[in-house]
């Protein structure tokens, strides 16, 4: 079997196409283990996994170590909040204590962009890169094409719009990577300051109407706007954006034909999603999340592979 | 690399009825029975001894097919990924006789790992293991099959191919390959 290209996965842009593949063939393995009556298998039974999360998360943090425990692994947990981080330790110093208690591989969430690939220059362990800043979330972004490619058998040739905060937003770029290399079409939507300078330098299309942008796609990604990012205001208020680019139902159905609509969560229910739309037919947002946990076993199992003689 | 034919078209047929009749014997018409055939070659057998059981008993036998992968205990001690394969498991194992089969019985890790594998679908009632092949001395754990198809003296280093008809192979035969130099 092949293995993947990468000892880490720090974000889409450093994978193959194959790599996408390998981690997708995996997770199909893993979703059927994960609805079995007994969903744990013994794969990482040896192996110890740090979740490092220096930001905020429920439903990463709650899938990786959901992922971690069906395959066995020991789980330590660490949140920046209640940790030595706050009396002024560095991140190195920080890893390299939690490395000291032999573990073998660390999932981590940082607010600075390249956090988990600076680590990686100076650590040995294999790392996961679940969120840094505004760059890259690599898992969310394989789950987003995972969960497409279940819906309608493939990605190649779909057309996606991901439709909202652009600009403060790791998942719109780790997917435009990901759903290129698979060979989708994607087109981002959004108001012009929501939007970063050049991004149709990465080959996807703009467009500022949502509406136009819905009628072009099949499948639409909404993200969330992320207030806590934003150190100025792009927009006038969330009631305006709601009308503008908020998604409900008559805007749905005047497209006449059918969407998908997919959602990284957490949803501003009200503000980018309606509630009659998060919860009708058209959503595959719950898939998202099962097929995370699928997703990050898979990826979990793929980078423990490497032979580690026993000592 | 030399090869010598262990059991050829016809001896094949008929160590498959033997198997299904020794079964019969075993377990009757079948009832509380469920076979599950090994991945990735276990199935062609398993398969087979279905569709041969079906044939004499008039009924349909359940069969589930089980992947060891994530069981097995060589991860992380080979060099590349080890491949799963496809679980279908249609039906709980809790209180049922189970007939385990894979083409080819060796060091018995295979076998170890299914056992393990096989209570994520609940508590058999008994397990039996049907093997086609069974290679004599060449174990790693205290595993022996249930019903045999052939015995065979083997060392380490020698090869049991088994092929399929069903598979795209000319006949069904089971060799045995050595390096020239043994």
């Amino acid at each position: 079997m092949a293995s993947l290209s990468v000892n880490h996965l720090l974000g889409i842009k450093n994978v193959t196409k194959k790599d996408i593949e390998l981690i997708f063939e995996t997770a199909d393995y893993f979703k059927e283990v994960i609805n079995r009556p007994i969903k744990k298998v013994p794969s990482l039974r040896d192996i110890t996994i740090a979740n490092v999360f220096f930001e905020n998360s429920t439903r990463t943090r709650l899938s990786f170590e959901l992922a971690e425990k069906r395959l066995s692994a020991d789980v330590v947990n660490f949140s920046s909040s209640s940790s030595s981080v706050k009396k002024g330790e560095t991140l190195l110093d920080t890893i390299n204590n939690i490395l000291a208690m032999k573990v073998d591989m660390i999932v981590m969430r940082h607010s600075s962009p390249g956090a988990p690939h600076f680590l990686s220059k100076h650590i040995k362990a294999n790392i996961i890169n679940a969120g840094d800043g505004t760059h890259e979330h690599p898992t969310q972004a394989l789950l987003d094409a995972y969960s497409i490619r279940e819906k309608f058998g493939k990605v190649k040739g779909k057309k996606i719009a991901i439709i909202g905060d652009i600009l403060h937003s790791r998942v719109a770029i780790s997917n435009i990577y990901a759903l290129q290399k698979l060979g989708a079409e994607v087109m981002v939507c959004g108001p012009n300051t929501l939007l970063p300078k050049f991004i149709q330098n990465l080959g996807v299309k703009v467009e500022l109407d949502v509406k136009k942008a819905l009628q072009w796609c099949e499948i639409a990604n909404v993200l969330r706007i992320q207030l806590e990012r934003q150190k100025i205001k792009y927009f006038p208020s969330l009631r305006e954006y709601a009308i503008y680019y908020g998604i409900n139902k008559s805007l749905i159905d005047s497209l006449k034909k059918p969407i998908t609509i997919m959602h990284p969560g957490p949803i501003n229910r009200g503000v980018e999603l309606n509630s009659d739309v998060a919860d009708s037919d058209a959503a595959i947002i719950l898939e998202q999340v099962e097929n995370g946990v699928a997703i990050r076993m898979a990826v979990l199992y793929l980078l423990a592979s490497n032979k580690t003689p026993l000592t | 690399m030399q090869k010598k034919l262990l059991l050829d078209n016809q001896l094949f047929d008929i160590t498959i009825r033997r198997l299904c009749h020794q079964l019969i014997e075993n377990h009757g018409s079948f009832d509380n029975v469920i076979m599950v055939g090994l991945q990735p070659r276990g199935i062609f057998l398993a398969d087979r001894i279905k569709d041969s059981l079906e044939n004499i008993l008039k009924k349909e036998i359940p069969l589930g097919y089980l992947d060891i992968t994530f069981f097995r205990d060589d991860f992380r001690r080979r060099e590349k990924p080890l491949k799963a394969n496809a679980t279908h498991m249609p039906f709980i194992l809790e209180d049922k006789k189970v007939i385990l089969i894979d083409d080819v019985l060796f060091t018995g890790r295979s076998i170890r790992a299914a056992l393990d594998a096989m209570t994520a679908f609940g508590r058999p009632l008994l397990v039996e293991l049907l093997v086609l092949i069974e290679r004599k001395y060449t174990r790693h754990l205290p595993i022996q099959p249930t019903y045999i198809g052939r015995s065979v003296n083997t060392i380490q280093s020698q090869r049991v191919e088994v092929e399929w008809k069903s598979q795209g192979a000319k006949n069904d035969n089971i060799w045995l390959i050595s390096k020239t130099n043994e």
